[in-house]
């Protein structure tokens, strides 16, 4: 900036608290990244195998999902994405729902559907692997 | 109108910009974002049907494998293709590179086009488009 007197955009009661409005956010920054570089790996290894495996149908799908590598990859790959996905959405709503109670249901809602999603998963991925 | 008396800087509206390729970046991430949260209800639907026998699972396997299945899921594949590629570009400018305004709309146009191309390759490369089966999968045809 060519101004020399730069303002600040903080209010006086914001730097005595030495908190951001939120009051944490760095973690979420952290995790939401560390999860991104998880799923690089992750959702190409996940779509490609997922391909290849729905063309022997049913026996093929089965086939692919009872392997251990595969249940572990595929609960991995199922697991980082509902968590990238949840704190992804907790943005989205954060941002766009004003209304407080609105927004703490649908932050709730995220959650819930999140962790149902992972649940109904995790004994997909067991019931057939074990 | 003229109540705000704040003299610091607001949150930017989408109306008083003009319009650019990176703008379209950053909500087309947002809007594949949600669009995978969507996905991924079929992958889990698909692990949890395939826990229920070859009879609910065929059932399901002609949903998808009908044309609105089709689209829906190459709708599926392009937004993943999109968020991961422009998802490395967002790693890439978060480690403090290619933060120019030239490299950033380059990147948001290759990023772009890119998913486009491999969305396409990756459907027809898994045979999913009839007739056209370049790899030669071993195994039933859908």
């Amino acid at each position: 900036m060519s101004s020399n007197k730069q303002q600040s955009v903080r209010t006086a009661l914001g730097k005595v608290r030495g908190l951001g409005s939120a009051k944490e956010g760095a973690g979420h920054f952290i995790t939401q990244r560390v999860s991104a570089i998880a799923l690089l790996f992750l959702v190409p290894w996940f779509l490609i195998s997922l391909l290849a495996a729905v063309r022997g149908g049913y026996d093929g799908a089965v086939d692919f999902i009872a392997n251990p590598i595969n249940a572990v990859l595929i609960l991995l790959s199922v697991g980082v994405a509902l968590y990238h996905m949840r704190i992804g959405m907790q943005v989205v709503i954060e941002d766009y729902i004003a209304k407080t109670g609105t927004k703490l249901f649908l932050l709730i809602l995220n959650t819930f559907v999140c962790v149902g999603l992972f649940a109904a998963a995790a004994f997909s991925i067991l019931e057939i692997a074990t | 109108m003229s109540s705000w008396t704040d003299k610091r800087p607001m949150s930017p509206h989408t109306s008083i910009w003009k319009w650019h390729i990176t703008m379209a970046s950053s909500i087309l991430h947002r809007v594949t974002g949600v669009g995978n949260y969507i996905g991924i209800f079929i992958v889990v639907a698909w692990l949890f049907v395939t826990t229920t026998g070859q009879e609910n699972y065929d059932q399901f396997s002609a949903v998808t494998g009908s044309i609105p299945g089709m689209v829906i899921l190459f709708g599926f594949t392009l937004s993943i293709c999109y968020h991961l590629l422009n998802g490395i570009r967002h790693l890439v400018m978060d480690a403090g590179m290619a933060l120019n305004p030239k490299t950033g709309s380059f990147t948001a146009t290759l990023a772009l086009l890119a998913a486009i191309v491999l969305a396409v390759v990756i459907f027809i490369g898994a045979g999913l488009i009839p007739g056209l089966d370049p790899l030669h999968f071993q195994g039933a045809t859908p």
